[in-house]
């Protein structure tokens, strides 16, 4: 019983893991909390299952396909809505507030565009091979959330440590305004940042989507609040906090449930955010960050 | 058709319009002053559901009169918001906004999981007291109330602290209580127009004060401007409307909503009422004026 809900934890923190990475990303580097995050986890999902459904992709291709759709919502966003601001050097609650104006426009266009109700794969998209160890059942879509979750946060952990582009990222972190006379082009990195975050929300939505089989306009909501609790959990702007955080809270969820009540499963996230806030705000890992006030 | 008819048509259609025209001015205020202290809450929707809740209870199970139920949807926030205000409000910016989102989902939480409030359900018949004259006393009180703090030692101090905290702190400005005092004042206000709204809507439910109401009180402020107690009325009223003048649009009218908040926050950061900037309109257009007719 115990390994069977570990099992499931660790898939689903993995992808909570996945999701707040992005997160994270931005705020690390661009200083901006994206509120529009979960509404481009959302999008994420409806780009893999319209390119299953329409253009009988197969799975991966579609995956893929959905996270380069995703990055470009992201890089517009950042294109027409971000980067005015930073212009204009609006504080830090302006952004936020923006981008929650995004985040409506977006989950709304959605169920205007694909309805409300609740949509699903097509059946045989979704390998239903599993294999049993012991009293553990493992099914292969969780062992490719897994996969693909760790995959890509020890891709974007090793490109933040071990690369040039990795030192600049973490230099525009610090300031962005130091980076840009050291010759970084700091603009253009932003681009780069909103991209592949908003790549990494989308591939999170996909695998979501996979893992339950539901997906609706209003899977992006939940999902964000899980996000804001992870990254506050980890520590804002840190990947490994990101990671761990995410694991962290996929543990507490699925332990909740299993052994004290599902009526909490919701309030874990949010009793952790406001423990960890009145404790040590600054995160597991985090220091506090508060560039512009 | 009579004038007296048409009214009585136009009022049986629209009422609950009217109604949450005039509890949203409220609510848009609520978070006016918790702003004007530099503070961004998004605690007010959870505040106002403990406001509704408090008082919905009162009138249904205790039987109370109505004013001791508006009372208690006012008292009982603002005791709930004078405690977790205490460690809460040491955060700043973007992490008292986490914080109050937080407090916003577990009062939700604890809603959906109590026996007293209809748990998922929500509560049904609370009794349709509210009337007109109700909400427009009521925001008139707030109006007044927040006018007279504006222009008080009160108000000076939270716009001291709004520009700049350290130099409030060293001026010997006590941040920690002013800061509190908004957040009690804001949580206070919520929790009546939460009362006021329950007593004409029938039913509540742990769903009517998430986080998307939160955001849309929001909305309702920054759209309006926050600079004067006007601007949050005008954004209000006109957010309020807007889905009745969007009717046509269907699924796509919320959208708008998102698009608006976009538009307002890149183009019109101080609101859309902005006084120094509609004087400063006027003063062109004068000029212009003049201008033209010396060349007459």
């Amino acid at each position: 019983m115990l390994e069977q809900q570990l099992i499931n934890a660790l898939s689903l923190g993995s992808v909570y893991a996945l999701f707040a990475l992005g997160f994270t990303l931005v705020f690390g580097v661009l200083g901006v909390i994206n509120l529009s995050h979960g509404a481009i986890f959302m999008l994420g999902s409806y780009a893999a299952l319209l390119l299953v459904e329409k253009l009988a992709l197969p799975l991966w291709l579609a995956m893929l396909a959905a996270m380069v759709a995703t990055g470009l919502i992201g890089l517009i966003v950042d294109f027409l809505v971000l980067k005015p601001l930073r212009k204009r050097n609006a504080p830090h609650l302006i952004p936020m507030i923006a981008t929650i104006g995004v985040a409506i426009m977006l989950t709304n266009l959605a169920q205007g565009l694909f309805g409300a109700e609740n949509k699903r794969f097509p059946v045989g998209t979704i390998p239903e091979d599993s294999v049993t160890i012991g009293n553990m059942h493992v099914t292969a879509v969780q062992v490719g959330i897994v996969v693909i979750a760790f995959v890509l946060m020890i891709v974007l952990l090793a490109v933040m440590r071990r690369t040039q582009l990795g030192r600049a990222l973490r230099a525009i972190a610090e300031s962005p305004k130091a980076a840009y006379l050291l010759g970084i082009n700091v603009e253009g990195l932003f681009y780069l940042t909103s991209f592949a975050a908003a790549a990494l929300g989308g591939a999170a939505g996909v695998l979501v989507g996979l893992s339950f089989n539901a997906i609706s306009p209003f899977m992006g909501q939940p999902m964000l609040h899980k996000g804001i609790a992870v990254i506050i959990l980890g520590g804002m702007g840190d990947i490994r906090g990101a990671m761990i955080g995410g694991l962290f809270l996929g543990f507490a969820e699925v332990l909740t449930v299993a052994y004290i009540s599902s009526d909490f499963r919701d309030a874990v996230a949010f009793g952790l955010l406001f423990l960890i806030l009145l404790v040590k705000p600054s995160g597991m890992f985090g220091k506090v960050l508060e560039r512009k006030a | 058709m009579s004038m007296m008819e048409w009214w009585d048509g136009f009022w049986a259609t629209y009422n609950t319009v009217i109604f949450s025209v005039g509890v949203n001015a409220m609510l848009a205020l609520s978070i006016y002053v918790t702003l004007s202290c530099g503070l961004l809450s998004l605690a007010n929707a959870a505040f106002m559901g403990i406001g509704a809740y408090a008082a919905s209870l009162i009138t249904m199970q205790a039987g109370l009169p109505f004013p001791v139920a508006l009372a208690a949807g006012g008292i009982l926030p603002a005791l709930v918001a004078l405690v977790i205000g205490i460690p809460t409000l040491r955060l700043s910016g973007v992490y008292l906004a986490m914080a109050t989102l937080g407090f916003g989902e577990v009062v939700r939480v604890v809603v959906l999981n109590m026996e007293i409030t209809g748990g998922p359900m929500g509560l049904n018949g609370v009794p349709p007291v509210t009337e007109w004259w109700h909400i427009v006393l009521l925001l008139g009180v707030t109006v007044y109330f927040l006018a007279r703090v504006r222009r008080s030692k009160i108000g000076r101090a939270f716009e001291a602290i709004k520009e700049d905290e350290v130099a409030a702190r060293l001026m010997g400005v006590n941040v920690a209580g002013y800061k509190l005092l908004a957040f009690v004042i804001g949580a206070a206000i919520a929790g009546v127009a939460g009362a006021l709204n329950a007593h004409y809507t029938f039913t509540i439910g742990p769903n009517n004060y998430g986080f998307e109401n939160a955001v849309d009180i929001l909305t309702m402020a920054v759209f309006g401007g926050t600079s004067n107690l006007i601007g949050p009325m005008i954004g209000s009223t006109i957010l309020s409307l807007l889905p009745e003048v969007l009717r046509h649009f269907k699924d796509f009218r919320l959208a708008a909503n998102g698009l608006i908040l976009i538009l307002v926050v890149l183009y019109l950061p101080k609101g859309i009422w902005d006084p120094r900037r509609i004087r400063a309109f006027m003063q062109r257009r004068n000029s212009n004026n003049s201008a033209s007719k010396k060349v007459n």
